[in-house]
């Protein structure tokens, strides 16, 4: 690491012109060591509360049965696979950062894979309570698990994509948390040793005493790469069996071999779309500004236009494949979402996933926070449609005219809707606080080569190419955190 | 003199570090370990340290969980309970390649996780061996075991002159026990 110089011509990662070891980790420990501010409580009041609506919802749910849900004959999936898929999809970005850009040594993810990586953990904390609350006899949930017959069942069926599904949400989940909690232990000692007494005891505990030595380190690189490596087919698979679950059956709208990979997409879609939600605002509250760059939105921005339109070709190639099978079923179940009782639900998936999207290709918005944000929040209600149109539209005309029927949800289904994002950002609220939000340890790495002082002083050492100077220095044109006047001196 | 356990050579820049352990190895003195914030690649070639085989370990347990997973859906699908589903083949290898890969995934992850825990000795609770408290967040230590080194005021002058910001010389050999 030590002695090479980073091109000059890429941008710089972390930037501000005085930033040591010593103020990255205090910068990012800022939310951990001191009290929260107004905005952070604020947040966590509104979160509660959609947490308190969620535990209310669910259990009422437990107590009545699914039939406080709007689920009819004919529509027995609706909101909670709607809001299962959604938060499996959104459950996606974290680990292609943390995992599929580390194979890829894509350095910008050091910053953000920290709270990614959470974020993932805390979506697919809501998926499973979906999968739990839909089960309608949640004390017997653990019949998914493969248990001999003298439990009341058969051995669970094999060949059942559900029961594949049962194996890659859990797989996803364990190794997900085993990827963060270990990337996490050197940033919980670096808070253990700047604490004193009864915190330092319990991040003592939760640091499994870390030292930071050689060896540790040594052995800590091999563990990263190889659950890099294992979790880039693992974070493909898991959307891919959760389409299957659709793409195995045999209704008109879902019997399609083109779900695994645009589910995957999809998938991608939504969760970086969740993490600028996210981070956008966490940057400006948290003061992360120097460490989440302009760079950084915008690389996440660029690949939600490359996935937003991998999205798109596949809602366009699924309608011309419906027509030109020749399957008649298929093509009524196609051209009913366009135009049928449900074309409202079509046409805003269609808006939010497709077209808005395409608005990223113009730098000023993809640059601008304000029009990122609002694009990310409109990518996942739009993402929420694309469930929505797939369970509900492609369920509610069935084979027989006479059982066709709307869904319409009730308050129950709603509240669980609501409340699970509640739970969701009071999870993630409460982790801002407890856990370093940004890498420590891996965003210390940066700062000898990639950071804009290290390039700053590379430029002022001389001896770079006039007009790659020029390009670079175009470049941070775009940064809100850099100071340019110092550049004009030069 | 002859309480000191560990000098310690603290420096502020991972590149002065690396210098340092040069100097201390250019005059034989055998260092005991470094302790740093962030990993610093080549420092393992420059201390002799072997590479992990944390690696093979994994493969294996990978392999373990394939054919783990064939046994599991082959006992029960195959052998133990029939199932008839609509006069299908029981034995439909390609209905069991999910499992096995989501199995080769997690035995692998944890596996490859809790042997580096085990190896490294970290678990929750484990009193923390730190000799410096700088060395988790800005500083780079380079630890000498005293004993075994009887000019200390040459290691001291050697790291100041690599560069080291000060030198402690502890006499306990973690401070982190108090």
């Amino acid at each position: 690491m030590s002695g090479h110089n980073e091109s000059i011509l890429r941008e710089p990662l972390i930037t501000g012109d005085n930033i040591t070891y010593a103020k990255i980790t205090n910068d990012i420990l800022m939310p951990v060591e001191n009290k929260p501010n107004k905005a952070w409580w604020i947040g966590f009041i509104f979160s509660v509360c959609g947490a308190t609506l969620w535990l209310v919802a669910v259990s009422y749910t437990f107590w009545n049965g699914i039939g406080s849900w709007g689920l009819n004959k004919t529509v027995g999936w609706a909101w909670d696979i709607t809001g299962f898929v959604w938060w499996v999809g959104i459950g996606h970005a974290g680990t292609l950062i943390s995992a599929v850009l580390l194979l890829f040594r894509q350095n910008w993810r050091n910053s953000i894979n920290r709270s990614a990586e959470a974020m993932t953990i805390f979506a697919v904390i809501c998926a499973a309570t979906y999968i739990i609350a839909h089960m309608g006899r949640p004390w017997l949930a653990y019949w998914v698990f493969p248990l001999p017959n003298q439990f009341g069942s058969l051995w669970v069926n094999f060949n059942s994509p559900l029961v594949w599904d049962t194996f890659a949400i859990s797989t996803y989940f364990s190794v997900s948390l085993l990827f963060w909690y270990t990337g996490l232990l050197p940033d919980i000692a670096t808070i253990r040793d700047r604490a004193t007494g009864m915190r330092r005891k319990i991040y003592s505990i939760f640091s499994f005493g870390w030292s930071g030595n050689v060896k540790t380190w040594q052995r800590f690189e091999t563990v990263s790469l190889i659950l890099a490596g294992i979790s880039t087919p693992l974070v493909l698979s898991v959307h891919t069996i959760v389409s299957m679950d659709f793409a195995t059956s045999v209704i008109p709208g879902w019997h399609t071999t083109i779900f695994p990979p645009y589910f995957v997409a999809g998938a991608i879609f939504s969760g970086f779309a969740m993490v600028l939600t996210l981070l956008l605002v966490a940057r400006k509250v948290l003061g992360l500004e120097n460490y989440i760059t302009m760079f950084h939105i915008e690389s996440m921005n660029k690949i939600i236009i490359l996935t937003g339109s991998i999205v798109g070709v596949a809602y366009i190639t699924e309608f011309f494949i419906a027509w030109y099978s020749g399957s008649e079923y298929e093509a009524y179940a196609f051209v009913n979402r366009a135009t049928g009782p449900y074309w409202w639900a079509y046409w805003m998936m269609m808006t939010c996933n497709v077209l808005t999207p395409q608005l990223l290709w113009f730098k000023r918005i993809r640059l601008s926070i304000p029009a990122t944000w609002v694009l990310s929040i409109v990518i996942n209600v739009g993402m929420w449609f694309e469930r929505f149109v797939i369970i509900v539209t492609s369920l509610h005309r069935d084979y027989l005219p006479s059982s066709w029927a709307m869904f319409y949800p009730t308050w129950v289904d709603v509240s669980v809707f609501v409340g699970s994002i509640g739970v969701f950002f009071t999870l993630f609220l409460l982790f801002l606080r407890v856990l370093p939000s940004i890498a420590i340890a891996e965003v210390k790495l940066l700062l000898k080569t990639s950071s804009e002082q290290a390039k700053m002083k590379q430029i002022k050492g001389g001896h770079l190419d006039k007009v790659h100077v020029k390009e670079y220095v175009e470049s941070l044109e775009k940064f809100d955190s850099v100071k340019l006047e110092e550049y004009e001196k030069i | 003199m002859s309480n000191i356990k560990y000098i310690l050579g603290s420096f502020g820049d991972p590149d002065e570090m690396m210098h340092g352990i040069d100097k201390l190895q250019e005059n034989n003195i055998k260092i005991h370990d470094v302790y740093t914030p962030m990993p610093i690649h080549g420092i393992e070639a420059k201390l002799g340290v072997k590479r992990s085989r944390l690696d093979i370990l994994a493969f294996f347990c990978g392999i373990t969980g394939t054919t783990s997973a064939f046994a599991l859906i082959y006992l029960t699908s195959v052998v133990d309970w029939r199932m008839n589903i609509g006069g299908k083949p029981s034995f439909a290898l390609p209905d069991f390649i999910p499992i096995m890969f989501e199995l080769t995934i997690l035995f692998t992850a944890f596996g490859l996780v809790l042997s580096y825990y085990a190896s490294t000795h970290l678990f929750p609770g484990r009193a923390p061996r730190v000799m410096d408290l700088r060395a988790t967040d800005d500083r780079f230590i380079i630890a000498v075991d005293a004993k075994l080194h009887a000019e200390h005021i040459k290691i001291d002058g050697l790291l100041k002159e690599a560069g080291a910001i000060e030198v402690k010389h502890n006499e306990r050999k973690y401070i982190s026990y108090e």
